[in-house]
């Protein structure tokens, strides 16, 4: 017979806490099997970040730091100056990317760190209960914007994205999606290249993985699907931003 | 090895690439930006690492990730620097990992001042930050003391892996003085035995982690961390006494540049017969607190003598356990007590009027 699934050993056997629905096991499994198929997993330090994610270093199959929250980019940033031999990767939150850690991602990725950021937006802090994130929807509801988010009073969401291919320093940048299988297979291919582009030293990369919080939106994990498909996507366009300036047009072309 | 004049900052560097330590990272505040700048254009000379941080935050979490590698890391800042980089600091101890601080400070609280100050006593030896855990703190009174103290600070940070904390006034770091570094230039690289992240090859996975979600682990945590303290405190104290030798008028307590000062003043008065001794902590986390007692023990009065409002005095009286009658001389904001002026506080503590 032949083998169509088989476990990663990018990840470890553990049950993830996430919450039924929650694409966070999704993505750590498209990071894992990356990882693998690429060779990396003894030369790899991942560095979880604070939120939902926070045990992402019992279930990612390689050496793991936890980070305080918002600052495994400077964490990321010690470990990979130090040993530019090994690989790294950061895995974060919106809120912990996009608010607390704004200067840190900003920085590192302004700096040409080279290592990899996966950036989970699910639109809401997830480990706290349900409060507003910077990429919180306009009028989406969350616990401190009970009316929906205003955005006369906060401001519109933050497009991490496209606010990271703005600097300069050359990068690897894209937004995609894991909310279908469909759009899972191509966060795999992108998130993959984010790495490849790593292990080339060529330059930082920043995979934003648009994802679904099934509890805290209060919508049902198809629900949360379609929602995602219907609100986010068209405020937060996938596709690669950016490639880094001398692979530009090259094999890889843009979309 | 030959004596060569240095500021005291740019001494605090070079000490640290003779201990080995290649790798950097910090942002710039006086009175301490001799260091960064120093070990920029330094350690790319010995194949270092120097990054500037975007803030103290980060610098801090630069070291931790640096430190959970296993390298020999710096970071040096100023009072308002290093109390944003106590997160950093809380999660380098929780996880157990060494590294150097250096602290040259400046007067505060708040933006403070940019002079020289002796303010954040407290914060390095009892509240750095967040969680139950100590530094290694170290106060140098000299330029040289500064080169040593710092080769020790990464012998002690990879003894105990914790992270150590060297604490300096403004003026140490400002001060010209001829130095002497010790003849080996680069001590052996950090043994990342069996807790660095380097990739898991051909062993098991490693986690550098702080969150104990288990009340009972995070508990059996805060033990193991404090039984390391009391492992430092019983093994690693460190003092000097000055005049103690036989009974003494009044005891002077002091650490810093400010004990320098305070021995000035004793030669003065000892000219004209009042004999005061002096006792400085070099290790003022773990604070010598018996030897300290010892010192008193031979004396009527103490005074103890700080650029600051009155932080180490907690301690000496801590020592004293309510045996002697312990006096205050402090100024904060920048001014360094003169040796007049501790001459004449002696005078007074001791009933005496001037000459
Ligand atoms: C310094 C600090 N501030 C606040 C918190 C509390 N906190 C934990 S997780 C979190 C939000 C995380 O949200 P996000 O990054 O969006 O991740 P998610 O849980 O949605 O995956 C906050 C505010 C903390 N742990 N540390
Ligand atoms: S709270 Fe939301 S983000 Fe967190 S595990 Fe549950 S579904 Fe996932």
């Amino acid at each position: 017979m032949r083998k169509v699934f088989a476990y990663t050993d990018g990840l470890t056997r553990l049950p993830t806490h996430y919450c039924p629905g929650c694409t966070h096991g999704v993505i750590h499994r498209v990071v894992g099997e990356v990882i693998s198929e690429l060779g990396l997993r003894e030369r790899t330090v991942g560095v979880a970040p604070v939120g939902c994610s926070v045990l992402a270093y019992n279930y990612f199959n390689c050496d793991m730091f936890e980070a305080s929250h918002g600052r495994a980019p400077a964490v990321a940033t010690g470990a990979k100056r130090a040993r530019p031999e090994i690989i790294v990767f950061t895995y974060q939150g919106d809120g912990d990317l996009a608010s607390i850690g704004m200067a840190e991602i900003i920085h590192a990725a302004n700096r040409g760190e080279k290592f990899t950021t996966i950036f989970v937006n699910n639109a809401i802090y997830g480990m706290t209960g349900g409060q507003m994130a910077p990429t919180t929807m306009p009028n989406q509801r969350a616990t401190t914007c009970p009316a929906g988010r205003d955005v006369n009073e906060v401001g519109y969401p933050i497009r991490m994205a496209e606010l990271i291919a703005s600097l300069r320093t050359p990068a690897f940048v894209a937004r995609v999606a894991s909310h279908t299988p469909e759009a899972t297979i191509r966060a795999k291919q992108v998130i993959k290249e984010a790495f490849e582009h790593q292990v080339a030293g060529e330059c930082y990369g920043f995979v934003e993985v648009l994802s679904i919080c099934p509890t805290n939106w209060g919508l049902s994990p198809r629900e949360s699907s379609s929602w995602l498909e219907k609100e986010m996507v068209p405020y937060y366009p996938l596709g690669i931003k950016k490639r880094p300036d001398e692979i530009k047009g090259g094999a890889h072309g843009h979309n | 090895m030959s004596k060569v004049l240095m500021k005291g900052n740019e001494a605090i560097g070079e000490a640290a690439i003779r201990a080995g330590c290649v790798h950097f990272f910090g942002y710039p505040i006086t009175p301490q930006s001799e260091v960064p700048e120093y070990l920029a254009k330094r350690l790319p000379e010995v194949g270092g690492k120097f990054i500037q941080a975007e803030s103290e935050v980060a610098a801090s979490n630069m070291i931790y990730g640096a430190a959970g590698v296993g390298v020999r890391v710096l970071t040096t800042s100023s009072s308002p620097g290093i109390s944003l980089m106590a997160e950093g600091i809380s999660y380098i101890a929780a996880c157990e990992l060494p590294v150097v601080i250096v602290n040259i400070m400046r007067g505060g609280p708040g933006l403070g001042g940019i002079l020289p100050s002796q303010g954040d006593y407290l914060q390095a030896t009892k509240g750095t930050a967040h969680g139950d855990f100590d530094l290694v703190v170290l106060a140098p009174s000299s330029v040289q003391e500064a080169v040593d103290l710092v080769i020790l600070a990464f012998q002690l940070a990879e003894k105990y892996r914790n992270p150590v904390m060297v604490i300096g006034d403004g003026m140490i770091g400002q001060m010209m003085e001829p130095v002497e570094f010790p003849a080996q230039e680069i001590g052996p690289p950090l043994d990342p035995g069996d807790w660095a992240l380097t990739g898991c090859k051909g062993r098991p996975t490693r986690i550098v982690n702080s969150l104990y979600l288990d009340a009972q682990k995070l508990h059996e945590h805060n033990v193991k961390l404090k039984d390391k303290s009391r492992r430092i405190a019983a093994a690693e104290q460190r003092w000097e006494t000055y005049n103690c030798e036989g009974k003494y008028d009044l005891l002077v307590t002091a650490f810093g540049m400010m004990a320098r000062i305070c021995k000035t003043a004793i030669d003065e008065l000892k000219a004209e017969g009042i004999d005061v001794g002096l006792f400085r902590p070099i290790s003022i986390k773990p604070y010598p607190y018996e030897h300290l007692r010892g010192a008193m023990d031979k004396t009527k009065r103490v005074l103890c003598v700080e650029m600051n409002m009155g932080q180490m005095l907690e301690d000496v009286r801590m020592a004293g356990e309510g045996t002697k009658p312990i006096d205050f001389f402090g100024k904060a904001g920048g001014i360094v007590p003169a040796v007049e002026d501790v001459v004449a506080r002696i005078r007074e503590s001791l009933g005496k009027k001037g000459k």
